[in-house]
This record gives C-alpha cells, structure tokens and sequence, in this order.
C-alpha cells in the first residue's frame, strides 16, 4: 500500500464517532490549556497518562496529538490579547500580535494566526504522511551504534545548540539522565540509585517529574513574583474577519512559514523556537509595511511565526514516530505513552501499528479543522477563560497536580518527590534553566543506554564501533560540531569585534 | 529598562549561583556514592550497569565546575529577574498550602487536604476571601475527584469527605443504570 492507501485507512480509523468524539476532546482541552497561562500540553498530557491504562491505544494518541495541537492554536490568544507567551513557542507572535490588538487590530491577527495554523498544519501534517515512509526506509539500515549516535546528536541539539547556554542546557539534560536511571535497570536486574528505598525500585514516574517542574515549579515562580507587574487583557476589537489586503499580505508568510517551520521540526534536533524566529527575521525583511513592525503591529509578523510553529509542531512528530526520537518535552511524554502499551516506535511502527499511526496522523486533519472552527467563531469563550483570576488558577493546578501524582500509587513519597522537583523547577526558571532537556534525558537517556550496550556487546566490547561506520561517525561529528562550533564561531567574532569599533557593554 | 542603567559586567561572585554549581557537585558525589553500590556480576564483563552512570556522574562534574566557574565571574542570572525581588511571603504560604497538603492526605483524604491548600495557595496569591476560596477548592478537589480520576481509574483513596459522598454517588449511578 502506498502512503495515499494508508491514509485511506487511517481516515477510516479516525472517523469513527468514538475517536472524533477524542479528537474534539483533545482540541478542546489543548486550546483551553494553551490558552491558560501556567498550562502547557507537556503537562497535560503527562497528568492524562493513566488514561492509557483504560483505552485503546488509538483513542489515546488521537487525544494527545489533539491537545499538541490545539496549545499551539489556544497559545497564540493568550500570546495576541495579554502578550504572555503561553508557551515558548508563541513568544514572537507576542511581538507584532499584542501590538496589532493595541491598536485595535486584535481580531485580524486572531484571525490571520488561526487561519495560518490550519494551513501550516495541514500541510505539516501532509509532510508527515509523507516524509515519514522515507524516513523509515532510511533508518531500516540503522543498527544500535547508529542509534546511539543519532541519540547523542539529539541530546546535543536539545540542550546544547538552543537556548541561551550549552552549559546550563546539558547540566539539565544530566540531570535528566540521573533521573531516568532510578530504578532497576532492564538488563542486569540491579536497582540503581534507590538509595535503599524500596520505593524508587520502579523509579521516577514521568508524570512527577513533569508535573513538578512545569505545574509545581511554574506556581512557586509566579507566587515568587506576584509584584512584577500584571499584563492587560486587551479587549477584543475589530471584526474577525480579514480584509482583502489582510488576506493577500498574510497567504505567503504562511506558506514561507510552513516551509521553515516544517524541515526544521523534522531534523533530529526539534525545538520551536528557531523557525518562529526565523519566519519573524524574514518577514520583516521581505515586508512593504517595515514601518508597521514594532509599532501598531505588522500582520505578516503574527502570520508567518505562527505557521512556522505549527509546522514545525508537525515537524517533531517525524523523528517521534519513525525513530523514536523525541525531541521536545511533550514528545517525550508521548513517548513514554507508547512504551505503557508496550509500542516501541521505530522504523517499524508504521507497518507493525499502521491503524494507530495512520489513524493518528488522519486525526490530526481534522484536528485542525475542529481547531480552526474552535478559534474563530467561537473566541470569545476563550477570551472568558483568561479572565480566570490568578490566585484560583494556580491553586488549581495544584490540585490536578495531586491528583496526578498521588493517584500514581497513594505514597506520601511521591508527594515529597513532586515537591523537591517543584523547587527545582523554580530554581531552574529563575536561573535560566531550561526544562526540557530534563524530561527527554529522562525518557531517551535509558533507550540510548540500551542502544550503547546492545551496540557494545555485538562489538565484543570494542569502543571503535561508533567511529568505524561511517553514518555513525557522520552523526557523532555532526553532535561535535553543534557542541563546539558555536563556541568557536563566538571566540571568533569576538576576536574581530576586539579592534576599534569595541562597544563597552555590548554583550 | 534603559541602556543608560545597565551596568558593566561584575565580576563579583555571585553566591546564589555558586551555591547551584555546589549543590550539583554533591549531586554528581550523590550519583558517585550510588554507582558504586550497584552490584556488578562478575560474569557480566561487557558493559555493566555502572558504565552510564560513571559517564553521567563525569559529565556533571565537569559541568558543575563550569557553572561554578560561571558564578566566580560574576553569575548568570537575567537581568530582569535580579530586578525582580522573590516575594518571600507568597511563596511561603504557597510553600505551607503544600506541606498542608502532605501532611493531611492520609489523615483525612484527598479532597479535605486540597481544600486547604487550595486556601493557603490562594491567599499566597493575595485572595483575602479565604470562605469563597474554600467552597470553590471544594467544588474543584470534588470535581477532580469524582470526575478526573474516576474517569481515569485513577485511584486516590477515600478520607472524611469521600467517604460520605461515595455511597451516595453509586447510589446515583446504580439508578442511574437501571
């Protein structure tokens, strides 16, 4: 069957009423999310783990990828009308979307980013169909040391090229692996780091972890900082509707976008955050309104970051589900969803659970048509769920949090564990850490340390493996590049800015 | 904030900083001590289970001393959150709702103790209507209860308040199915 068949099928598996009833589910609970600020779908998806235990493997997926997408609509609201970033991947459409709703403008760019997601999506998700196949038949070849290397490579790029700090980014992705080792470990049956306790023999579950950081961490932050200023909801002004030089000013910044955001997403090292700055760079370059920019708002520069990050949303779900790579906090959680039910994603996966993946893919389509419906006529609704007043917000996710946590197996412990975490969450926000890293270190670090044994002891214990074949030592120096080049190019630029032209405090 | 304000970069230790990268290096000491626990069968030659946890206890010592060198010149912290004074108060109470909550799970049940870190966690926030806060921490803890880890067979154990409402609800749903 070729990629057009699959789909045929998968539509067929997502259009039953149960996994369009998910599917609605999922969108509607990710724009709620995306559009609270202190939500993210990591975290949800993380506290809606258990629902794996009761359905099918499809309903489930159906559902997280539906909430995956839907944050990304719900956090372009938050982003246009109180210019927080509900997630880091909105922080630009905050630039020229907050402004553009200043000025009384606030409906076209709801308009112009909803209407840009669905066509980045679609034509993400598009890509998935079908880039993914050729993915696989590609990494059919790979054997352990490959995948170790490919995973060493991801690792690098998560935490080492983005962000503002190689150093900062590692540490937390160190700190993940320690985490993700408590436990038994799979192969030789020895408990390691339990300091003795009998209930750290299963080892940290991901949802403490990510509940901790994102929900814990994230309230002790904003209690830490009640004074540090309050944004304004701007009032929603302005029809919904775009004018025709709206329309024709936004319909290339989305397809630009799409087409930065989707490649970028798809390489092993993910992230949202560059294509969006990117798509932003470009289209304020490319712009006949430049005056626009920085000032009453530019509508190509909410278009065309708002695409690239839905794209690029789609984009991650390439090297998820042909590899199993994950390459950003909410992907690792679906990870850890596949391995509940026993699913490895691989090369695989696409012919082992054709229903689940096709399926999945198929739902996302229509995700984005329930999305785009959700976003626009039906706004206003959204706008009554930012009006939710701090205090009450936060300590409800405290809530869910417990709920989360101690449901995992009623112990005082894991409460203590979430605590800890949650001051560790605060300290790393406060200090410019970043959390991501943590959540796949904890989820890739034991699959990479499985590859590493399996390619070493196919290898008689001979270290060489990794640099004796050549797609391995490709992907080992590419990690060697992305860790060191940036350093290099830094030392550089600084020795040239060293001559005359010297700006004191030009950091 | 303007340019005019910005100051050069110290180079003036910076002890919260400083205290981080020491905190990870006892934590690189923590995962030392801990690998070397780990019973290794000498008939396992290869890669034992001690091999990753030696290459991450080396990584964080080197990336701890980075950091620690980081905070001898002076730190990392943003500007904007050094300008940013904690509220010490708000994240004490934050800090006591979930102690409370810890304390009082067992004793009396998931949905007493939510209430009263739903208070707490909203008068940290600055909500001085802790009556209202209390009966909307019901609704919501009941909600969370009966709704999302029912639905999700989610198994939170029963205290003083579940326990009065639990034969009710079956009740409700027993005619409910018939």
């Amino acid at each position: 069957m070729d990629t057009l068949g699959y789909l045929a099928h998968g539509f067929a598996v997502a259009f039953t009423p149960t996994n369009l009833l998910w599917c609605l589910v999922g969108t509607t609970l990710g724009t709620a999310i995306g559009v609270l600020p202190g939500l993210g779908p990591a975290l949800t998806i993380a506290l809606l783990l258990p629902i794996t235990y009761q359905v099918a493997p499809e309903a489930s997926f159906i559902l997280f990828a539906g909430i995956y997408y839907g944050a990304m609509f719900g956090g372009s609201t938050t982003s246009i009308l109180l210019n927080t970033p509900g997630e880091s991947a909105t922080i630009v459409t905050a630039l020229e979307g907050n402004r553009m709703a200043r000025s009384g403008r606030g409906g076209a760019a709801l308009a112009t980013s909803a209407i840009g997601s669905f066509v980045a999506g679609t034509l993400g998700t598009l890509g998935v169909a079908f880039l993914a196949p050729v993915v696989v038949k590609f990494a059919l070849a790979f054997g352990p040391a490959e995948y170790f290397s490919l995973m060493v490579l991801a690792f690098i790029t998560v935490s080492a090229v983005l962000g503002s700090s190689s150093v900062r980014g590692l540490t937390s992705l160190f700190v993940g692996f320690v985490i993700g080792m408590i436990g038994v470990d799979l192969q030789t049956g020895q408990p390691r780091f339990t300091f003795g306790m009998a209930e750290l023999l299963d080892g940290v579950d991901v949802i403490i972890v990510a509940v901790g950081l994102f929900a814990v961490g994230e309230t002790l932050y904003m209690a830490s900082r009640r004074y540090a200023g309050k944004d304004e909801i701007v009032p929603l002004k302005g029809s919904l509707y775009m004018t025709a030089s709206e329309w024709s000013r936004s319909w290339r910044p989305w397809l630009r976008g799409a087409a930065i955001g989707f490649p970028i997403g798809a390489m092993p090292a993910g992230g949202a955050e560059i294509p969006t700055f990117l798509s932003y760079a470009i289209e304020k370059k490319l712009s006949k309104h430049k005056e626009e920019f920085g000032t009453v708002g530019a509508i190509e520069g909410v278009a065309g970051p708002e695409a690239a990050n839905n794209a690029s949303a789609a984009g991650v779900l390439v090297p998820m589900l042909t590899l199993g790579l994950p390459t950003s906090a909410t992907a690792a959680i679906m990870l850890s969803a596949f391995q509940s039910y026993g699913i490895n994603p691989g090369p695989l996966l696409l012919t082992t659970q054709a229903n689940l993946v096709w399926g999945l893919i198929a739902s996302l389509f229509i995700a984005n048509v329930i999305l785009v419906i959700l976003n626009l006529p039906l706004i206003g609704l959204w706008v009554r769920l930012l009006k939710i007043p701090a205090p009450q917000l936060y300590a409800g996710i405290l809530v869910f949090a417990t709920v989360g946590t101690y449901g995992i197996s009623q112990s005082p412990i894991d409460l203590v564990i979430l605590y800890l975490l949650g001051v560790a969450g605060f300290l790393m926000r406060r200090f410019d850490f970043p959390t991501a890293p943590v959540i796949i270190g904890m989820i890739l670090g034991p699959l990479a340390e499985t590859q590493f044994r399996r390619a070493m002891t196919i290898a008689n214990g001979d270290w060489t493996v990794f640099y004796r074949h050549p797609l391995s030592l490709t992907l080992l120096t590419l990690a060697f590049i992305g860790l060191v080049g940036p350093h290099i190019w830094a030392w550089i630029e600084h020795r040239r800015r060293r001559g005359p032209e010297h700006v004191p405090g030009d950091a | 904030m303007s340019l005019s304000d910005r100051q050069a970069p110290s180079t003036r230790l910076a002890i919260p900083e400083l205290l981080i990268g020491l905190g990870l290096l006892a934590c690189a000491a923590a995962v030392a001590w801990q690998t070397l626990a780990i019973p290794v069968s000498p008939l396992y030659s290869k890669v034992g289970p001690r091999v990753f946890p030696y290459i991450t206890m080396a990584g964080l010592i080197v990336l701890s001393l980075l950091l620690v060198l980081a905070a001898l010149r002076g730190g990392w912290e943003p500007e904007e959150e050094k300008e940013t004074p904690a509220d010490w108060k708000a994240m004490g109470l934050v800090a006591a709702g979930l102690v409370a909550n810890l304390a009082l799970i067992q004793p009396l049940g998931f949905t007493a103790a939510s209430v009263v870190m739903f208070v707490l966690v909203c008068f940290g926030f600055g909500s001085r209507h802790p009556l209202r806060d209390a009966l909307l921490g019901l609704a919501l803890a009941l909600a969370a209860y009966f709704g999302f880890a029912r639905a999700l067979g989610v198994n939170i154990g029963a205290g003083l308040v579940e326990n009065q409402l639990n034969p009710l609800i079956d009740a409700v749903l027993r005619m409910g199915r018939s």
